[in-house]
């Protein structure tokens, strides 16, 4: 009880501290703010468009699927019994089975003109499985895997596309968890610099603490609230802010009939993770840049 | 209690401050430590606060090995001392109150034992109606004694003075000490380094002399058998 007690007055004393030392920065403090909002801003862009375009991707994928033709000296019920083989292959979600029969129904169903169809047998079609991947990365080698399972005479899968699929992702992903990281360091930086300010203004009051008897964790909490406060504060007016430029984007792109094929996510698919996002980086980088910018204070 | 066996302290840069010096102050004693520019006596107080450690020999104090003390226990030393120096120290932008109830804020103390423990120091130190002034409306001994106040709210065992008057008038000076003294006389251990020979001829006194890093005097007939030059 009595420690409750005594850690509710500490940390009222530590957020008083805190907050005291952000309006006697009071310009460093804002531009600390800017800088880390600016940062977080181009860091939601980078992710969002890199979650589009997965999102993109994956519908394009899961109409890419492995065609596998089954011997045509099997019959319907043994063609269909290797259906659990190929779903235990790697990879593999699911394997849709198709008839001989059914794939003539589906190829002259495509057509109007029927009667050019009339001497063409369904014989000449295959059993077949329309075979789902869970990687388009690995469609290659799940490729080979498939040709392997006995009955399977021919397998057809349009490996241009998926790695090409593969890249831009590739790309994407890449680019944007290169610009985060770059943006994390920039914004850890800049908010241990402005702490790093209140420390110097503060270290004869820091040494007066230590002559006192005041442990590192008492010396040090006042900043890390410092910290944490523009971390917050700053990672809030970015998610207000990330939220209507995405809504002005979607929008725009939505409103545009040569890009129409294009389905973005909607915000509020987005928006709970991407806030617990801002706020956890918002408080990472308010705390550890607190930590770095006294760290020398500490050694005595 | 303070202790000092075959302290040598020698700083990064050749400055050999100590050589081999040896002391005790037991509990509840009041010495004075003397001696020119120079000789050593602001090394002896940072080392009992452990803010450098000797080069040989060892310093023990409140029951504290300072010089093998690991970094995350020097706060609980630090706390069993009081420390005062000539610049009083005080934080600028806090009141009177504030300055002092920092020291037990830093100890985790509950508000209501701060707001009586600190009220209750002032009022020894007969500043209880400056408590909502700043420093920067203190006149010098008043600051002084602020800073005595803060040393002595977290109640220490020893209190340790680095020319708490070197700033301050000779009367201003002579009530420092005698609040001091008197400090010392409620139970408090204390040790004032001090230049002002009239002051602690005056306070008769135990009194350690040193000079060049040495012990050279140290008993109860007032200010040294030393001459400065
Ligand atoms: N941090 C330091 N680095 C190097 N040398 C130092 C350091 N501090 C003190 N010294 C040297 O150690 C010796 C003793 O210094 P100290 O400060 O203990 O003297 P003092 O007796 O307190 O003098 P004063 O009366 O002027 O305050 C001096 O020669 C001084 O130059
Ligand atoms: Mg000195």
């Amino acid at each position: 009880m009595g420690t409750i007690i005594m850690k509710r007055i500490n940390t009222g004393y530590y957020i008083r501290e805190g907050v005291s030392s952000i309006f006697t920065h009071s310009l460093m403090s804002f531009g600390s703010v800017v800088i880390i909002t600016a940062c977080l801003i181009i860091m939601g862009c980078f992710s969002l468009l890199a979650i589009n375009v997965n999102a993109i991707i994956e519908d394009f994928e899961d109409e890419n699927v492995i065609l596998a033709y089954i011997d045509e000296n099997r019959s319907e019920d043994e063609a269909r019994a290797l259906k659990s083989q190929i779903e235990a292959l790697p990879n593999v979600t699911t394997a849709v089975f198709m008839s001989r029969a059914d794939a003539w129904k589906s190829f002259i169903g495509k057509y109007k003109d029927q009667s050019r169809f009339e001497n063409i047998d369904e014989s000449v079609f295959r059993h077949r499985f329309s075979i789902y991947v869970d990687d388009v990365g690995r469609m290659g080698q799940t490729q080979i895997d498939v040709t392997g399972v006995p009955g399977v005479i021919k397998v057809n899968a349009n490996l241009t596309i998926a790695n090409g699929f593969v890249t831009v992702r590739n790309i994407v992903s890449g680019v944007s968890i290169v610009m985060i990281a770059i943006l994390l360091i920039v914004s850890l930086f800049i908010m241990s610099n402005t702490i790093k300010l209140g420390t110097f203004d503060r270290r004869e009051e820091i040494a007066i603490m230590k002559m006192v008897g005041a442990t590192n964790g008492f010396i040090r909490w006042p900043f890390v609230f410092e910290g944490f406060i523009l971390g917050v504060v700053g990672s809030l007016i970015a998610f207000i802010a990330q939220w209507g430029i995405y809504a002005a984007v979607t929008g725009r792109l939505m409103g545009n009939i040569s890009v129409g094929f294009i389905t973005t996510i909607p915000f509020s698919h987005v928006a709970v993770p991407l806030f617990l996002a801002f706020v956890a980086i918002g408080f990472a980088v308010g705390v550890v840049g607190s930590g770095v910018a006294i760290r020398k204070y500490m050694k005595v | 209690m303070v202790r000092l066996t075959d302290v040598k302290k020698e700083y990064a840069n050749g400055a050999k401050a100590l050589k081999y010096v040896s002391f005790e102050l037991n509990s509840g004693e009041f010495a004075f430590l003397v001696g020119p520019s120079g000789s050593g006596k602001s090394t002896i107080i940072k080392l009992l606060t452990g803010e450098i450690a000797p080069t040989e020999g060892t310093v023990s104090v409140n029951g504290y090995d300072v010089g093998s003390l690991p970094l995350r226990q020097m706060p609980y030393l630090r706390r069993t001392i009081g420390t005062i120096f000539q610049d009083y120290r005080l934080i600028q932008k806090k009141t009177v109150y504030e300055n002092v109830a920092l020291a037990m804020r830093a100890v985790g103390a509950t508000n209501k034992r701060i707001r009586e423990r600190t009220n209750f120091v002032l009022n020894l130190v007969g500043l209880d109606t400056k408590s909502k002034a700043t420093p920067l409306e203190l006149s010098g001994g008043e600051m002084q004694r602020v800073a005595i106040a803060r040393a002595l709210v977290n109640d220490p065992q020893l209190i340790i003075a680095d020319e708490p008057t070197g700033n301050l008038d000779p009367p201003r000076s002579l009530e420092i000490l005698m609040l001091l003294k008197k400090i010392n006389e409620l139970g408090t251990t204390v040790l004032v380094v001090t230049h002002e020979k009239s002051l602690v001829d005056r306070l008769s006194q135990r009194v350690i002399a040193i000079d060049g890093g040495r012990i050279i005097g140290d008993g109860m007939n007032g200010y040294y058998n030393y001459e400065e030059d």
